[in-house]
């Protein structure tokens, strides 16, 4: 990481040091300037704007937890928490009976571990359910995160993700869009959930997963 | 679409609340019978007669008293006026939205009005000025800040706290200003009904998957002087008890600890 972890301002002028214009940043008479307020993070010579809140921009093969809100007659209307509903065809998923009513397959209010399929130029979602370890979800709870904050969570090679679950012995499931699905004894999911709120206010500091792992040990 | 997005529950939320619930948990540790902290803020508003400022975990409400001078009923000549009104601010939640108030807020807003009118809290007949002329009107105005569950409750203590601390302006009329004359200091206490069990001031999550809801509002001698039910589930006889006994309980507590009454 060449770029130093800082947080910039919406306007504030970025020296890239080398690095590629990556998200969050555009180009004016020469120089570099931040979109919006977050953290400078580099990745593959790119450097990017990680911004510290903000809500869901789907984004191709990105896997989230959407929820059944209404049915079409071919294809499931869902929510992922982006600014656009998203739309799961019956095609996508691995149920075959074209007869059948949408209604006994996913009911309004359903919870599915899908992926982003495609986004088409007008901005609609198409999602899949045909993909490994996508499915339907049941059992567990539900809570939500920041967007921004997922890939906090999951950690370096899903190291903070692994920790938790190692730590608490409960199933967790992440979605990009900051949908997250927890399954486990009551005062088990409850501690995970209070690590979420943790990392989420923490994010912005370094040397997370070492922290948790010593809050998970102590409270055991 | 009828609801909104923000409005439909997630299914297995509900089962995961009605499970742990039957185990015994609560979503956030705490015990059925146990409310969330609440804190007071008196006197947010300088410039009102009364103020409050109610914080109910994340739930977060302010409260104004205004008095003012009016013309009183023709059917009750001898005796003050009281209106209560709710507003949900968008910016409390997602499923707020601008306009006319909605059912909700009607009635968030009546049942604040009915534990206060009902328990007699204000001596509405010392608000007299001329009889059948002019008498003092107590405007209750609620606001909502930050809405995760249970804005009874929030707005019922608010609205309790502002009257305590609310001064009668007579000042403007040639008099002398005075404390807001009160008798009674009553508490409401909100229950939701999860599977087949009844918890006290549930939060949003909770209020989202609750099939039933008792308010029960009592004042410090332990007399029920207003309740209502919401929502389309059934509450048995035996809840129906066992909620009044909590309620009066809990009315006792938050009277002492929060208003320190």
């Amino acid at each position: 990481m060449d770029i130093e972890r800082k947080i910039v301002l919406p306007g504030e002028e970025i020296s890239l040091e080398g690095m590629k214009q990556g998200n969050g940043i555009y180009h004016e008479n020469g120089k570099y300037y931040s979109y919006t307020m977050g953290v400078i993070q580099t990745y593959n010579s790119y450097a990017n704007i990680i911004p510290l809140a903000g809500k869901y921009y789907p984004v191709r093969n990105d896997r989230v937890i959407g929820k059944v809100i209404d049915i079409a007659p071919s294809f499931w209307i869902m929510d992922i928490r982006g600014p656009y509903p998203g739309f799961l065809h019956i095609n996508d998923t691995p149920w075959k009976n074209l007869d059948q009513d949408l209604n006994k397959i996913l009911r309004v209010g359903d919870t599915v571990f899908l992926k982003v399929n495609e986004i088409t130029e007008s901005r609609q979602t198409w999602l899949s359910l045909k993909d490994a370890g996508l499915r339907k979800l049941e059992g567990g709870h539900i809570i939500m995160v920041q967007p921004t904050k997922v890939s906090r969570i999951i950690g370096k090679g899903g190291s903070m993700v692994n920790t938790i679950k190692e730590a608490t012995g409960v199933k967790v499931q992440l979605g990009q869009n900051g949908v997250v699905w927890l399954d486990g004894p009551a005062e088990k999911v409850m501690e995970v959930r209070k690590i979420l709120r943790f990392i989420e206010k923490e994010a912005h500091t370094s040397g997370l997963t070492d922290r948790v792992k010593k809050i998970l040990e102590e409270s055991r | 679409m009828s609801k909104s997005a923000d409005e439909i529950v997630y299914g297995l939320r509900r089962e995961y609340l009605e499970k742990i619930s039957a185990e015994g948990n609560r979503i956030d540790g705490r015990k059925f019978d146990e409310t969330r902290q609440a804190v007071v803020n008196i006197n947010f508003v300088p410039r009102a007669e009364g103020s409050a400022e109610v914080r109910l975990g994340d739930t977060r409400v302010l409260v104004g008293v205004k008095v003012e001078q009016g013309v009183p009923f023709p059917d009750t000549p001898n005796s003050g006026i009281l209106t209560t009104n709710a507003e949900m601010l968008p910016m409390a939640s997602p499923t707020f939205e601008s306009g006319p108030p909605s059912e909700d807020a009607i009635e968030l807003a009546r049942v604040v009005d009915r534990g206060i009118r009902e328990s007699k809290m204000i001596a509405l007949d010392k608000l007299v000025i001329k009889e059948a002329e002019k008498v003092w009107v107590v405007f209750i105005d609620m606001h909502i800040l930050d809405y995760d569950g249970n804005l009874i409750d929030a707005c019922s203590l608010g609205a309790v706290a502002a009257l305590l601390n609310a001064k009668v302006p007579a000042s403007k009329i040639g008099a002398e200003d005075y404390p807001l004359p009160i008798n009674h200091v009553p508490i409401t206490i909100t229950f939701a009904k999860i599977g087949s069990i009844m918890v006290a001031d549930p939060n949003l999550e909770e209020e989202e998957v609750a099939s039933a809801r008792l308010s029960v509002a009592t004042n410090e001698n332990g007399d029920v002087v207003a309740m209502q039910k919401g929502l389309s589930g059934s509450i048995t006889q035996q809840e129906l008890f066992s909620a009044v006994d909590t309620s009066i309980k809990l009315g006792k507590d938050i009277r002492k600890r929060v208003l320190g009454r």
